[in-house]
C-alpha cells in the first residue's frame, strides 16, 4: 500500500469535522473522494499532507506517518495540487522547476531542468515553457500545477477538486493525465470530486464520505446505486453506457414546492429548459 | 520514475542567461555611476584627479578630504541604502502578496519619524545651530529612538497577524492603521514644539545621504548584506509562496516562519537604513517593480537584480540631488519622492484596469 489512513479525526473551532476516516489506495491506484459539500473532503485531503494537523490519527506514506516527517521530506512523498494555482510573472518552466525545490538545496542541478524538461513534454507544455503563467488559461494552469506535483517525484499524489472551473474538454483531459500518470509511475492518486460521472469513468476506487466518517470505501467495480442514494439523498441509477459507467438521478426537480397547494402553477422548469435547447 | 529522458532546452538556458546578463549589466553600470557621481561635486575635480586621491596619490590635501570624507561615504551610503531599501521592499511585497507592500504602506517610515522627533522634544536630542542651519546635536539619539519605533512598528505588525492568521490583507492593514497613529503622535509633538525644535524634525525626516559617516555607513553595510544573504537563500521559498500558501506547504515550505522572518529582517533592515539617513521614500517600490517588470518574479534573480538596481537607482538619484540645483544640495528624498509619486500612481491605475 503507498497511503494508509487510519482514523484521521479533525475538528475545526470545537466542531468535529471529520470522526476517525481511514482509507488506503495502491501503487498505479487512483482514488476519488466523494460526498455531499461541506462534507470534509477537501479537509481530509489536508489532513493527509499535513497542511491540516489532524487531533488523532496517522496517514501513512508507504508505512511512514507523514504527519511525522519533516516537511521537506514530507514533500518529496506527497505531491499536492491546490483547487486553484494561483499566478505570478514566472515562466511556464520556472513554475514547474518549483517543484524540484524539495530536492534543491541551494540551486537546481542539471539533473532538475532535465526532469522539468521531461514533465513538461510528457504533459505536452514543451511548447509554451517560456510563457508566463499570468497568460495561460485555466486547463493550462491545472497543467503546469499538476506538473510541478509530478517533478516533486512523489510516491502519492494529492489533488483537490482538479477539474472544477474547468471546461468539458479539459476535465477530460486532466483526468486522464491523472489516471496515466499514476499508472505509469506506480504512485497513489486520491483526489476529491464532486462530479460522480467523471469519478465513475477515471477512478479506480472511491471513498463516500457522509457525517464525517466512512459511508463506503471500496474498487469502483464494487459501487452500487443505493451508496450513492443514500449518500446524496437523491435515488440515483448506475448505467453502462458505451463501456462507461454513468450514474443518472432518477427525479429532476428537487427545488422546494413554492406554490404547494396549486398543482397548476407547481414550479417544473425542466421542459421549458429542453424545449430552449431543441434546435431551431 | 520515467523522468529520465529530457535535456536542458537551450531556449530555457538563454533566457536564464538572459537574467544574468541583466545583473551583470546593472553591476556594470552601477561601476559607472560611482565613477561620475565620485567625479562631480562643488570642487571641480576630473576622473583620473578622483581616482588618485582613491588611491592615496592626492593631488592637493583638500581633495583628498573631498573625496574620502564626502564624496565616497556618502556615495557608498547610496548605493547600500537603495540596495538594501529595494530588497527589503521586494521581499516585503513578495510576503504580502500585495505590489504596494513597503515601508510607507506599513507604517514604518511613519513610526521612525515619530520616533527622531520624539528624541528631539522629550530626550533633549537637542538642537545646534550653526551658521543659521538647524540639524541635530545626537544623531545616535534620533537613530536610536527611529530604530526603535520602527522596530515597534514592524513588532506591532507580526504579533496581529500572528493572532489573526498572516494574511497579507491584515498585514497591509494593520499597517496602514499604524502608519496614521504613528503620523497623529508626530503631529501632536510638532504642535507643541518651538520654532528650532520643529525645524530638526522636519530636517531629520528628509532622508539625506551624507548625514552617513563611516562608521554608519559600515552598520548599514553590514545589516544589508546580512540580511540581503539571507533573503537569497530563502528565494525558493519566495518563490513557493508567490505560487500560493496552500502549494507552499505541500512544497514543504514552514510558510507563517518563512513570512514572520521575512517580515521582522525586512523591517529591522529598513529601521537601520531610515534611521541612520533619515525617510527615503518609494525606492523600495519602485526598485523592485521595475525588475519585475524586466526579468520577471523569480526571487532567484529578482532580489538580486533589486539589490543592484536599487542601488544603482538612489545613486544616481543622490548625484542628481546634488547637481540639479547647484550650488544647493537637495536632499535625496526629495527627488525619489518626485519619482516615485507617479510610479505608484500608474501602479494603482494598472490594478484597476
Amino acid at each position: 500500500m503507498i497511503l494508509e489512513a487510519r482514523d484521521i479525526h479533525f475538528s475545526y473551532q470545537s466542531r468535529e469535522i471529520l470522526k476517525g476516516v481511514s482509507c488506503l489506495a495502491g501503487p498505479g491506484q487512483t482514488l476519488a473522494i466523494l460526498g455531499p459539500n461541506g462534507v470534509g473532503k477537501t479537509t481530509f485531503l489536508k489532513c493527509l499532507c499535513a497542511i491540516h494537523k489532524p487531533s488523532m490519527g496517522a496517514a501513512l506514506v508507504e508505512n511512514v506517518d507523514a504527519l511525522r516527517m519533516a516537511p521537506d521530506e514530507a514533500a518529496r512523498k506527497i505531491g499536492y495540487v491546490a483547487q486553484r494555482g494561483q499566478t505570478a510573472r514566472m515562466t511556464v518552466f520556472d513554475a514547474v522547476l518549483l517543484g524540484r525545490k524539495p530536492h534543491i538545496r541551494w540551486r537546481a542541478s542539471a539533473r532538475d531542468l532535465r526532469i522539468v524538461d521531461a514533465a513538461l513534454r510528457r504533459l505536452d507544455l514543451a511548447a509554451m515553457r517560456l510563457r508566463h503563467i499570468d497568460a495561460l488559461s485555466g486547463g493550462e494552469l491545472q497543467k503546469v500545477c499538476i506538473a510541478r506535483a509530478l517533478v516533486q517525484e512523489p510516491r502519492l499524489l494529492l489533488l483537490d477538486e482538479p477539474t472544477s472551473s474547468l471546461d468539458l474538454k479539459n476535465q477530460l483531459a486532466i483526468l486522464s493525465l491523472v489516471r496515466r500518470a499514476a499508472r505509469e509511475h506506480g504512485i497513489a492518486a486520491v483526489m476529491t470530486m464532486h462530479d460522480l460521472n467523471l469519478a465513475l469513468r477515471f477512478a479506480d476506487a472511491f471513498l463516500f464520505l457522509k457525517d464525517g466518517e466512512v459511508f463506503a470505501h471500496g474498487p469502483m467495480r464494487e459501487l452500487r446505486a443505493e451508496i450513492v442514494s443514500e449518500v446524496y439523498g437523491v435515488p440515483v441509477e448506475i448505467h453502462r453506457l458505451g463501456g462507461v459507467l454513468v450514474a443518472a438521478p432518477l427525479v429532476d426537480d428537487l427545488s422546494p414546492d413554492l406554490e404547494p397547494h396549486g398543482h397548476d402553477h407547481a414550479p417544473n422548469p425542466r421542459p421549458e429548459r429542453l424545449r430552449a435547447a431543441q434546435p431551431l | 520514475m520515467h523522468f529520465n529522458d529530457g535535456t536542458v532546452p537551450a531556449e530555457y538556458a538563454r533566457h536564464i542567461g538572459a537574467k544574468r546578463l541583466f545583473i551583470g549589466g546593472g553591476v556594470l553600470f552601477l561601476a559607472l555611476s560611482l565613477a561620475w557621481s565620485m567625479s562631480v561635486g562643488a570642487l571641480d575635480a576630473s576622473f583620473a584627479a578622483v581616482l588618485k586621491a582613491l588611491f592615496g596619490m592626492a593631488e592637493s590635501k583638500r581633495l583628498d578630504i573631498v573625496v574620502w570624507n564626502i564624496r565616497l561615504p556618502q556615495a557608498l551610503a547610496a548605493m547600500t541604502a537603495g540596495a538594501g531599501l529595494a530588497t527589503a521592499g521586494a521581499v516585503m511585497q513578495s510576503i504580502l502578496r500585495n505590489p504596494l507592500g513597503s515601508p510607507f504602506t506599513l507604517g514604518i517610515s511613519h513610526a521612525a519619524a515619530f520616533g527622531a522627533a520624539f528624541s528631539v522634544m522629550l530626550l533633549g536630542g537637542g538642537i545646534m545651530t550653526s551658521k543659521g542651519a538647524v540639524s541635530i546635536s545626537s544623531p545616535y539619539l534620533a537613530a536610536g529612538s527611529a530604530f526603535c519605533c520602527s522596530l515597534l512598528a514592524a513588532g506591532a505588525i507580526l504579533v496581529i497577524s500572528r493572532a489573526r492568521g498572516t494574511s497579507p490583507e491584515s498585514m497591509v492593514l494593520t499597517g496602514v492603521a499604524l502608519g496614521a497613529l504613528f503620523t497623529a503622535g508626530t503631529m501632536f509633538l510638532q504642535y507643541f514644539a518651538d520654532d528650532v525644535q520643529l525645524a530638526a524634525m522636519v530636517f531629520w525626516t528628509f532622508g539625506d545621504t551624507a548625514r552617513a559617516s563611516w562608521s554608519e555607513l559600515a552598520i548599514i553595510a553590514a545589516a544589508t548584506l546580512c540580511c540581503g544573504l539571507y533573503f537569497q537563500a530563502n528565494a525558493w521559498n519566495y518563490n513557493a509562496i508567490d505560487a500560493g500558501g496552500e502549494t507552499a506547504r505541500g512544497l514543504g515550505v514552514r510558510v507563517e516562519r518563512v513570512r514572520m522572518t521575512g517580515m521582522l529582517l525586512a523591517s529591522f533592515l529598513t529601521a537601520v537604513i531610515i534611521a541612520f539617513l533619515g525617510i527615503i521614500g518609494f525606492v523600495g517600490l519602485v526598485a523592485p517593480h521595475m525588475v519585475r517588470r524586466l526579468i520577471g518574479a523569480d526571487h532567484r534573480y529578482l532580489l538580486p537584480a533589486s539589490f543592484v538596481c536599487g542601488a544603482l537607482l538612489l545613486l544616481v538619484s543622490d548625484t542628481a540631488a546634488r547637481i540639479v540645483v547647484a550650488p544647493h544640495v537637495l536632499p535625496v528624498s526629495v527627488l525619489t519622492a518626485f519619482m516615485g509619486a507617479p510610479v505608484f500612481l500608474l501602479l494603482i491605475a494598472r490594478r484597476r484596469s
